[in-house]
């Protein structure tokens, strides 16, 4: 009995170290990476990056106002196309779910997820901008709106079935019907989780390049409205780390840690303004 | 009942941003000319100078540019989605004949690829015959003191280690003028590889654009790898000389390539669709190409009919004098003349 | 998932039969509800099958031409036109398979320390941090992936594994520094936030209570934690490998700078490689020839077929190991 105590105990002690290991070095790796860009993309960050045009080669001064200007109008598009559909098939699945149709679509959202960033960029291709016969802030939404889906889907179904049953039949038991339940029981008290959800599938796409070399394109000006070729953070960090002029690498550098800051500003923001009140936790 | 909305604070949230993008590009004009073109990454430092050049001189043109790629050029002409393309190997008949309207070719500068390596100990330059650099890519030649290397490099020790071959991934058009000059310098290469802008290597790893290529060659001992000279110039990347048509070792530069377009410019087919690879002369370099604008025959539009014309002008005369600066090699003086010329087919 | 989770949430009262009760329903919004949610799940089966549709339309001439030859020829030949799918469905896999035998276990511990032993502020924190490395741009983790992963395993990682584990047909061969085993470091990189992230939201929301009895029943706290909350968290926990498995099938751009983009079958994980979404990346840009065009689409088909499969397989796994446990209906 004793020495079974001693192993269990042991044991505990080992695990809970590794545990805070693992941590440690998905940590280490996080700091050094974020450290990097920093570093790098921090040297070459000034104010004409913010204001200026891209630059032909050989010159200094540019910037990529228009990348970053793009890059918020695509993603502004990706959430509104794709943040509703995926948080209703979530509603879907976790309230009405059950049936075979339900476990079709889970199936076919997992398989959506799959689809490397690049075949879903030629679809959206084939799908917004073959018929029109140009290029467009609009084709790019839509590709980015897309891959948006799947991880929003997968969220959104996992933190509704984690509020607890008793949340629901309270509700219910003062006589408010399911939809209203739903709406305003369940969904805040699972907004927490589903909004990490919506934000981790945003960051995702924020930096994806695959998806828009065919359908937002690029653009070295301004591209006003939503129909015209536009420029964006990762397509240009694309362009330019793989050019061999030094300039342009610390400009790839500087864009992809303004576009980290974003994605962070982005995350602070929504996270401020919905508190994380009501959420499910324990501890 | 509280209604806690969290969908409309979403909304709210999301019409922030709205507001700054939509304010933002209200400010942008709307007013000039957009033309779209896409194609050939190889001359995209020297098109990008180009068209800044011109906007500022002609601010009513913009013309937008993206490098993705020498087939993505034709085929987004084909599609129609951009106005013209721009592509390292000249369209063949075959992609020629898919195409609903003409197009026309009209070269625009000079370029080559060179090979690089990296060869603990050995610092200076190797020269490199045409059977060597074919049997090392061919996986023949496997080791760096073999005597098709060694013979023409005397006084220089060539280690006994392995040669690591470094090649292209993605379909460029750097690869296509490599492959190209490979496939004229040795049959086996014709007839088991071919050229192209991907191709089945035999051998080697692959690197994703120069910048790959560069960065595995100089992290891998032993190794070769062939990028743009541009590149290797800006980079400040040891290269070796090739062996011409006329027996001689030359080492890539602005002149030699221009040479070597010398020598073609008199045989200039019509539609100057031409390859220069292997070219004849004794100060040509052997892996030099021209790169091509791909331009309809035909414009419905007639403001960008005369932007595009008009361009091509301008490109002709002041903008070659860009070149140099960037490392291309300038057109020589004969196809300028006949391209001038041609502009007239625009209709 | 598991079984619990194709099962809808109890209803408190069962929804009554007959034609009043169905406008009572209707009028209080729930059919509303139903089928407006419906409509958007059913979106997304629309958004899919049209995106096979348009792999299938787009591939029929290499399909034509190939058939199921196609899946197991090893040669890939644009000048040639003789292409073939078998070097790209085993990169694919392998580096899969590297990246989710590094990544789960090392982001499941992480996730168990965030959620049960950190302090609330710190794992907070760190999580936030953790999400925004999902925002970096595949085109960096390539980028470092060259500049520092493939140096590293030129000069140590690969040496030091060969020296350990040499034996193994894994570790044989000559270390470019770039190569199967490198791929899938990168790989788990990027796929480690999505498993943490999700993973740790998911023990968060265990009920205190659970833990709280298996301690009152003597268990250490690993043991409250590993036989207790982690199975309540299991459908969670795997539907976020899936998530990562996902996207570890799709990363294109950081594999195709640091795996050496070679079409071969080796069995070293030292040795280069090619995977199905780097060819397309690489390739279909420059791709004139229809046939080319259409093996490349036929590629991306397979890799769809590929997760189909994988997807199939990890959920028949998981229903097999169901032992209960799991958070109940």
């Amino acid at each position: 009995m004793r020495l079974r105590l001693v192993w269990r105990k042991a044991l505990n002690a080992v695990m809970l170290t590794l545990t805070g290991v693992a941590a440690l070095a998905v940590v280490g790796v996080l700091f050094f990476i974020l450290g990097y860009l920093l570093y790098h993309g921090g040297k070459s960050l000034n104010w004409d990056f913010f204001t200026k045009l891209p630059k032909p080669v050989g010159e200094t001064g540019g910037g990529m106002a228009n990348a970053i200007v793009g890059s918020l109008k695509l993603l502004l598009l990706a959430a509104l196309m794709g943040l509703p559909v995926g948080l209703m098939a979530g509603v879907y699945l976790a309230e009405f779910g059950g049936t075979t149709f339900a476990f079709v679509i889970r199936y076919t959202t997992d398989l959506l997820n799959g689809v490397p960033s690049i075949v879903i960029g030629i679809f959206a291709y084939s799908l917004a901008v073959l018929p029109v016969r140009h290029f467009s802030t609009l084709a790019g939404g839509v590709a980015l709106g897309i891959m948006v889906i799947p991880v929003t889907v997968r969220s959104t179904e996992e933190f509704l079935r984690a509020v607890p049953v008793s949340l629901r039949e309270g509700a219910m038991a003062l006589g408010a019907s399911k939809w209203r339940t739903i709406a305003t029981v369940v969904l805040p008290a699972a907004s927490g989780g589903i909004m990490t959800g919506m934000l981790l599938s945003l960051a995702r796409v924020a930096g994806e390049t695959a998806p828009l070399l065919f359908t937002a394109f690029s653009n070295r000006f301004w591209s006003p409205g939503w129909g015209q070729p536009i420029a964006s953070l990762p397509v240009m960090i694309y362009t330019y780390a793989i050019a061999p002029y030094d300039d342009w690498h610390r400009q790839a550098w500087a864009a992809a840690l303004v576009l980290l800051a974003l994605v962070l500003v982005a995350n602070l923001g929504c996270r401020l303004v919905l508190n994380r009140r009501g959420a499910m936790r324990s501890v | 009942m509280e209604e806690e909305n969290p969908t409309i604070m979403k909304k709210t949230l999301l019409a922030v941003p709205l507001l700054f993008a939509l304010a933002l590009t209200a400010g942008a004009q709307s007013n000039p000319m957009l033309l779209n073109a896409a194609g050939a990454t190889f001359p995209y430092p020297i098109y990008s100078k180009w068209f800044d050049v011109y906007h500022t001189q002609k601010s009513g043109v913009q013309i937008n540019y993206q490098s993705i790629g020498s087939g993505g050029g034709i085929r987004q002409l084909l599609a129609g989605t951009v106005d013209f393309g721009a592509s390292d190997g000249p369209m063949s008949d075959d992609q020629l004949a898919q195409a609903k309207f003409k197009i026309l070719h009209f070269p625009t500068v000079l370029g080559a690829d060179v090979p690089t390596y990296n060869i603990p100990g050995v610092s200076g330059e190797l020269n490199f015959t045409q059977k060597a650099l074919a049997g090392i890519y061919l996986g023949t030649i496997t080791k760096w003191n073999d005597p098709e290397i060694a013979k023409t490099n005397p006084g220089v020790s060539l280690p006994n280690s392995d040669i690591v071959v470094v090649h292209r991934s993605d379909g460029s058009g750097t690869t296509y003028i490599w492959t190209d000059f490979l496939s004229k310098a040795s049959d086996v290469w014709k007839n088991k590889v071919g050229k192209g802008t991907s191709v089945n290597w035999p051998v080697g790893l692959g690197g994703k654009g120069n910048e790959g290529v560069a960065g595995l060659v100089k992290q891998t001992p032993g190794s070769i790898g062939y990028v743009e000279l541009i590149y290797a110039i800006q980079n400040n990347m040891p290269y070796g000389k090739v062996q011409n048509a006329a027996g001689k070792f030359v080492k890539a530069d602005l002149a030699g390539v221009t040479a070597a377009a010398s020598g073609a410019a008199k045989e200039m087919p019509e539609d100057f669709r031409v390859s220069i690879t292997n070219a004849p002369g004794a100060a040509a370099y052997p892996v030099s190409s021209f790169t091509w604008l791909l331009i309809p025959a035909q414009i419905q539009d007639a403001a960008k009919r005369d932007a595009i014309k008009g361009f091509l002008k301008w490109m002709l005369k002041e903008g070659q004098d860009y070149n140099e600066g960037l490392s291309y090699a300038r057109l020589p003086k004969p196809v300028v003349e006949k391209e001038l010329k041609a502009i007239s087919l625009i209709q | 998932m598991s079984a619990t989770a194709t099962t809808p949430i109890a209803h408190a009262v069962p929804p009554e039969a007959g034609p009043r009760a169905f406008l009572r329903r209707l009028r209080s919004g729930d059919e509303v509800a139903h089928v407006l949610t419906l409509i958007f799940a059913a979106g997304i089966l629309l958004i899919t099958s049209l995106l096979v549709y348009e792999l299938w339309a787009n591939s029929h001439l290499s399909r034509a031409k190939f058939g199921w030859m196609f899946l197991w020829t090893r040669t890939w030949d644009p000048i040639f036109d003789n292409f073939g799918a078998a070097p790209f469905i085993y990169g694919t896999l392998v580096t899969s398979v590297v990246s989710l035998v590094i990544a789960v276990p090392l982001g499941l511990a992480a996730a168990i320390f965030l959620a049960e032993l950190a302090p609330r502020r710190l794992s907070d924190a760190l999580a936030f941090l953790i999400d925004l490395l999902a925002a970096v741009p595949s085109v960096i983790y390539g980028l470092l992936g060259i500049f520092i992963l493939v140096p590293l395993m030129r000069t140590t990682l690969g040496p030091a594994l060969k020296g350990a584990l040499g034996f193994l047909p894994f570790f044989s061969g000559p270390n470019y520094g770039v190569g199967f085993l490198t791929a899938g470091i990168v790989l788990a990189i990027m796929i480690v936030p999505f498993i943490i992230s999700v993973s740790r939201e998911v023990l968060l929301t265990v009920p205190r209570e659970q833990r709280e009895a298996a301690l009152a029943l003597g268990a250490t706290r690993w043991e409250s934690t590993w036989q207790v909350v982690v199975p309540w968290a299991r459908s969670g926990i795997m539907g976020s490998v899936f998530l990562a498995l996902a996207r570890a099938l799709g990363e294109t751009m950081a594999v195709t700078m640091v795996i050496g983009n070679d079409p071969r079958i080796s069995a070293s994980l030292f040795a280069p490689g090619y995977t199905i979404a780097a060819v397309i990346a690489n390739e279909f840009t420059e791709a004139t020839g229809d046939l080319y065009l259409s093996a490349l689409i036929e590629l991306g088909l397979v890799l769809f077929l590929l997760t189909f499969i994988l997807n199939g397989l990890a959920r028949l796994l998981i229903a097999a190991t169901e032992r209960g446990g799991g958070r109940p209906a």
